[in-house]
């Protein structure tokens, strides 16, 4: 019964000292001063207003990335008691009391401190000699731009910390499938895998280079298991299916998880709302959702409605009448009907209002029961506030002459009859007789005398328009683009017949009550969507650089500068590390050309397990790098040095690994091997001494003086920012 | 386009000069005379003859037909899987139209597929290399190469096509033991100097035709240096005669040394609100235009007594401090420190003052690169830097194309960063003095080599910078292979007959179809083999056509379409015909190696029966069209 007390329980803990000095030195120099300056730095006063808008749960659309990153950064936020009162608007801002600037900080810092572990495992696990991996994590340690980037509320550093776990549990991963598949271990370090990869993208879209090389690297083992005729057909297909699940369903699930925390967290109404199309926005708390709560559904004849258009850009606008008429003559010498302007205006507007009628009876009101308008009736709108129809005739419109001219009708008596029927036709339809939904539908207006289709042109009217936008009948209708769609956001049933007392009707808030829910995955779908395609105006920044500069760090970015001292905080690496990294990578890529084409003459320089070593550390490091790096060249978005900064890590991986290399097997006898040591001494304490010599830069302190900043300018491209006396 | 060969008159356009020499020249032994203007689509020939220049593109388009059926026939040896690819090719609607009229790419099409005919059947002859016939091959592979770039730059997909082919060759090669180094080393000569030099020599030599016969100023100007435009006879910079040292009082025109830079230039109009201070625009324009000109005025005194023929005339040396002003809406050239519009680390350039009254930040010192101070400077020849005295930064032209307020012209700023770069050095291209003597200076001769990189600069800048007009038909990539829009070739009314460039729906989607089917049984066949699985001889041989030369196809086809997607200029659904090509050749390949695995699966004579009807179904299907 009592048998096992009889043994005694043991412990055995095995404990890596390196790893433990290695965390510990991260720590230090990640979190030392972390709550200096107490100032908005750079990007942070981009981050910052997301975590602000998390603290009071509003939503926001950040075309940047995905929300984990976001996320991530509000949790720490959250734990130091934020509550989101921070004006985030100017660089330099001197943060208030309520703002836990440590705790906000602390994620990044400790994720950047991580790193550097991470960096000394995946060295171990490619089997590199401790001493190797020592070395690559000290580089990690003292590369200034890491430091920089850790230490300040910006994601790069939790974007490189999950890359670099991605690869370490991939190779953890690796190196269990020759002894022990389907083992815990081997389903713990293959979903690792694949959490790190999702979290890695869900940080930033970055991420996604990664995890395509990873995909890419897992797909050669892959390959040389099915060529592995040892195996079973069915254990082949195991383990397919097991990383399957592992590396693509479940960082798409991550993914989603993400969105899904990101949607249930934020359910108030905030500043981006106008982006959303009304649907969405009906399923925000506030804002658009307490206008709609309560409409009538299905719209009726007599409904009274403002019509949004679908598109939603350049801005979001509703279908608009105001009492002033085209003008005779545009500027152009053209004619125009010098009927009732019919434009698209992006605010709220007793203007935005128009009846629906049926074209066979007089009344604007809803009879009872209504009668709900279908798909494919014919409908006349009539302008609320105006009472003229919507029409369009063979008129050019004012700015696209190739489309017909929308106007409210206005009878002059000149023969020119009006032609106000419009057929609903609903796009998102189930069934041919579906009903007209507020919200819901999304609606083409088919003029029926010409054929003509209601549409936002997106050019906006000159000044006789007040620069509202302009509306025009396309002719040709192919496709079903969203500028012809609109949906009906505010919506009442009318009850005045007289003029008069619908003005009022008119002016007076919607009320009566019916919530509507949208699923979680059209909520996604359409917060994807918007996310990849919005896009900022393309600003170009002072700091922006190209490319070709980052190899050689010809840019740096002054994040931070104070007032009165004049201390500053740059993101600026080790200049050392990056030129021997660039060294390294020359290296590596002659030196692998050479062996590949003396082994394809069956010459072997090196042994057979050395050279696949070679080659799997190097395809990891320089692809990495390059997946990370190359890809760049096609953006055509504002760059910054920062974004170099995962392509950087993986190149100085490489670094030990040629070092390495060449030790092992360029320096056959022992005096050269004692010189290479030597040097290597030289060489790490050169780099320490570089960092020492930037930290005042990197950490914000101590202030240096005017001389002391131009010594430290070494490269003239360099903006340091010296003040003038 | 051919009739400025014809009238050897200089003109500027995207693409490269080949195609439209060869069009030139069928058209000038057809007698036409170069007289069309060649305006807009739909405007009719009258009198003119153009049978000959529709009939030559219509030649080489027909063409196609049967290189397809060698291509395929060559790779699969199968008699049936080249019909296939052939009768494809026939009644596909979309290729008869873009070959029947006077277009690039009837032309670059030939090339392609003359490229791709001779590299396959050098690669069959590569057992016996060295031969004649294997020479023969492989030059005729260079050539084509030449040809295809040389009409267009879509043909680089096809070299990158051939280059990957010949690297997968050599890399073969270099593992067969049998062969010494030397042996290796002759193969890779061969090939260096065949599909490198060789193509490298005809594309060098078709510009220096270019160059040669057009020798006469055209619209195409401004585009290029003043060194390259004096070339020109009836250019102004043609045996030009100017005063030759810059004096006070002159009126200029200043050109940016970079390639394909612009005339310093500005116009009434103003930056919009939000860039930088509302003042005048000043920005470098491609184009000759009264808007170029520039008054050189000293920077303390005013305007008027230079002017004054009494007044002895003083040169502008090399370091003085002087006021540029606009020559139409006198205003200054200006800096101040105000952020550029587009590069935000310079700053902006503006007009300023009115009537020539400025400020302190209208001067400028102007320097000549190499020069000691006080030395004149010299028209055309001296490299001119202009420094702003406020704030010590240096005009320069950025590159960058300014939005739609700016007219889409260049922009200028004035970068603090002081480098050597062209960006920032000017040359004096125009320069009138009345109390000057005008000189004879037959001062730049530019070499070939100069003229030839220069052109290739403008046309790369042209091509990145070409933008959709207002209601043209553009497309997506992703339209092309589905058929999903047409283009509109000529048919501007509708009482007109039209023409109208769309594929044969039927021979379209089954193309989209086989590549699908190619890529399964790729997959199919090549994990099989991984897996060890026995094969017989006959399947053996079939998965080798499958995988190699559908595989080179595949490749073909990847190479011609993908790259469109990352493309930022304007697309037509033409840029695929290249693509299709691949595609239609693939599906011969494709369905012949299916049905002959249904037949090998099945028993002798039904086999048999099974791959008849199959074939003599696909022709029927495509037929039918």
């Amino acid at each position: 019964m009592l048998g096992f007390l009889k043994q005694p329980v043991v412990v055995t803990a095995e404990i890596n000292m390196n790893l433990v000095a290695l965390t510990v030195m991260g720590l230090v120099n990640r979190l030392w001063a972390l709550s200096y300056p107490r100032a908005v730095v750079f990007d942070e006063v981009y981050y910052g207003q997301f975590v602000s808008l998390y603290m009071k749960r509003i939503f926001f659309v950040d075309d940047s990335g995905p929300p984990f990153g976001h996320m991530l950064l509000a949790f720490g936020g959250y734990l130091g008691g934020f509550d989101g009162n921070f004006l985030w608007n100017r660089i330099g801002a001197e943060y208030s009391m309520n703002v836990p600037v440590w705790s906000l900080r602390l994620l990044p810092a400790l994720t950047g401190a991580l790193c550097v572990p991470l960096a000394y495992q995946i060295l171990v696990e490619l089997h590199f000699s401790h001493c190797a991996a020592f070395g690559a994590a000290l580089l990690i340690l003292f590369e200034n731009s890491l430091i920089t980037q850790s230490r300040l509320m910006l994601l790069e550093s939790v974007l490189i910390f999950f890359i670099l776990l991605a690869i370490l549990s991939y190779l953890k991963f690796y190196n269990l499938q020759k002894c022990s598949p389907f083992t815990a271990g081997w389903w713990f370090w293959l979903l690792l895998t694949g959490v790190a990869c999702s979290c890695a993208v869900g940080v930033k879209y970055m991420g996604l280079f990664t995890y395509m090389l990873l995909l890419a690297i897992a797909g050669v083992h892959s390959w040389h298991l099915i060529g592995d005729q040892t195996l079973s057909n069915v254990s082949v297909l195991c383990h397919l299916l097991a990383r399957g699940l592992a590396l693509v369903v479940v960082p798409v699930a991550m993914y989603l998880s993400f969105f899904y925390v990101h949607l249930t967290v934020l359910y108030r109404s905030g500043p981006h709302d106008q982006i959303m199309t009304s649907a969405f926005q009906a399923s925000l708390e506030g804002g658009l959702a307490r206008i709609t709560q309560g409409q009538p559904l299905e719209v009726a004849y007599g409904s009274q409605i403002t019509l949004r258009n679908v598109l939603g850009k350049p801005v979001p606008c509703w279908l608009h009448s105001h009492k002033n008429t085209y003008p005779i003559r545009y500027e152009n010498g053209r004619g125009s009907s010098h009927q009732q302007q019919v434009t698209c205006y992006p605010f709220k507007d007793v203007n935005n209002w128009w009846i629906v009628k049926d074209p066979g009876m007089q009344q604007l009101v809803v009879s009872n029961p209504p009668r709900p308008v279908r798909h494919g009736h014919i409908v006349q709108l009539v302008h609320g506030i105006t009472t003229r129809y919507l029409n369009t005739h063979d008129v050019a419109a004012p700015l696209s002459p190739h489309s017909q001219e929308i106007s409210c009708y206005i009878d002059y008596n000149i023969s020119m009859p009006a032609q106000n029927l419009w057929r609903v036709e609903i796009v998102n339809r189930e069934s041919d007789t579906d009903v007209w939904k507020t919200i819901l539908s999304e609606v083409r207006f088919v003029h029926v005398n010409t054929s003509a289709v209601l549409k936002l042109s997106g050019a906006s009217l000159p000044e006789w328009g007040y620069r509202q936008l302009e509306i025009i009948g396309e002719k040709l209708s192919k496709g079903h683009h969203q500028s012809m769609l609109w949906n009906v956001e505010e919506h009442r049933y009318g009850k005045s017949q007289e003029q008069k007392e619908r003005e009022v009707e008119l002016h007076s808030p919607t009320q009566a009550d019916i919530s509507k829910n949208l699923s979680f995955m059209a909520r996604f779908t359409e917060l994807q969507w918007k996310i990849l395609t919005l896009k900022n105006e393309d600003t170009e920044h002072k700091y922006s650089s190209s490319p070709l500069d980052w190899i050689t760090m010809d840019t740096n970015i002054a994040y931070w500068f104070h007032p009165i001292s004049g201390a500053q905080i740059h993101l600026i690496g080790n200049i050392l590390t990056w030129a021997s990294a660039n060294v390294a990578t020359l290296v590596y890529v002659c030196l692998f050309l050479w062996y590949l084409l003396r082994r394809r003459r069956k010459i072997c320089d090196i042994p057979e397990d050395a050279w696949r070593l070679w080659v799997s550390a190097g395809g990891l490091c320089v692809g990495g790098w390059a997946v990370n790096y190359l890809p760049f060249f096609m953006m055509e978005k504002t760059l910054f040095l920062y974004h170099y900064l995962p392509a950087l890590t993986f190149q100085i991986l490489l670094i030990p690994v040629v070092l390495q290399h060449l030790t092992d097997h360029l320096c056959r006898s022992q005096l050269p091997k004692n010189m290479f040591s030597a040097l290597m001494v030289a060489w790490f304490s050169s780099i320490y001494l570089v960092y020492r010599t930037f930290s005042p830069l990197t950490y914000g302190e101590p202030t240096l003086s005017a001389a002391e900043l131009r010594s430290l300018r070494w490269k003239d491209s360099w903006d340091i920012l010296i003040r003038k006396h | 386009m051919g009739s400025y060969y014809i009238n050897r008159t200089f003109f500027f356009d995207v693409h490269p000069p080949l195609g439209k020499m060869l069009i030139g020249l069928a058209g000038y032994l057809s007698g036409y005379n170069g007289t069309f203007p060649f305006q807009k689509p739909g405007d009719r020939y009258g009198h003119h003859n153009y049978i000959g220049m529709r009939g030559f593109c219509a030649f080489l388009g027909s063409c196609l037909v049967p290189f397809a059926y060698l291509i395929v026939l060559e790779l699969s040896k199968s008699l049936s899987a080249a019909l296939l690819a052939a009768s494809i090719l026939i009644f596909d609607t979309g290729c008869i139209t873009l070959s029947q009229y006077i277009l690039l790419d009837p032309i670059l099409m030939f090339f392609l597929m003359g490229a791709v005919l001779s590299m396959v059947k050098y690669n069959s002859c590569a057992v016996r290399p060295f031969s004649a016939p294997w020479w023969f091959w492989l030059s005729l592979t260079g050539v084509n190469l030449a040809g295809a770039i040389g009409v267009k730059f879509v043909g680089l997909f096809v070299v990158l096509l051939v280059g990957l082919n010949t690297v997968y060759d050599l890399w073969e090669l270099l593992g067969d033991l049998s062969l010494s180094l030397v042996t290796l080393g002759k193969h890779l000569l061969a090939r260096v100097f065949c599909l490198i030099l060789l193509p490298l020599v005809l594309y060098t030599a078709q510009f220096a035709v270019h160059f040669a016969v057009l020798n006469k100023s055209g619209p195409g100007d401004g585009f290029f240096s003043s060194a390259f435009q004096s070339r020109l006879i009836g250019n102004n910079l043609h045996n030009v005669s100017v005063p030759e040292h810059l004096a006070y009082g002159s009126v200029i025109t200043m050109k940016n040394l970079r390639m394909a830079g612009g005339y310093l230039h500005s116009h009434w109009h103003l930056y919009p609100e939000g860039v930088g201070a509302r003042q005048q625009q000043v920005t470098a324009y491609l184009h000759k235009d009264l808007n170029n000109l520039w008054v050189i005025k000293k920077h303390d005194s005013n305007t008027a007594d230079h002017l004054d023929p009494s007044c002895s005339v003083e040169f502008v040396r090399h370091g003085d401090v002087i006021r540029l002003e606009h020559k139409e809406t006198s205003r200054n050239l200006h800096s101040h420190q105000h952020e550029a519009p587009m590069t935000r680390k310079h700053f902006q350039v503006t007009g300023y003052g009115i009537n020539g009254t400025g400020d302190a930040n209208d001067f400028w010192r102007i320097e000549v690169v190499g020069r000691k101070s006080g030395k004149r400077i010299k028209v055309l020849r001296s490299q001119i830097r202009l420094t702003h005295l406020a704030t010590g930064c240096i005009l320069g032209s950025s590159g960058k194309t300014l939005p739609k307020w700016g007219w889409e012209q260049v922009e200028v700023t004035c970068t603090p960063y002081v480098k050597e770069t062209p960006n920032a050095l000017w040359n004096v291209e125009d320069h009138i003095n009345p109390k000057l003597p005008n000189i004879s200076l037959d001062v730049l001769k530019p070499s070939f080599p100069e003229i030839l990189l220069e052109s290739h600069m403008v046309m790369i800048r042209g091509n990145s910078g070409l933008k959709p007009k207002e209601n043209e038909v553009t497309s997506k990539p992703w339209h092309w292979p589905i058929n999903y829009q047409g283009l509109r070739f000529s048919g501007v009314n509708e009482t007109d007959y039209r023409v109208y460039l769309l594929g044969n729906p039927v021979v379209w989607w089954l193309n989209l179809v086989t590549i699908g089917l190619y890529l399964l049984m790729a997959t199919c066949t090549i994990v099989a083999i991984k897996r060890g699985a026995q094969l017989t001889v006959e399947f053996k041989e079939l998965s080798e056509v499958l995988l190699h030369s559908g595989g080179k196809i595949m490749l073909g086809w990847l190479l011609h379409y993908l790259p469109f997607f990352m493309m930022g200029r304007v697309l037509y659904f033409h840029h695929y015909f290249p693509a299709m090509l691949f595609s239609s050749m693939l599906t011969g390949i494709t369905w012949d190696t299916l049905l002959k695995f249904c037949a090998g699966c099945l028993s002798c004579s039904m086999g048999k029966r099974v791959y008849t009807y199959g074939m003599l179904a696909l022709m029927l299907l495509i037929v039918y069209r």
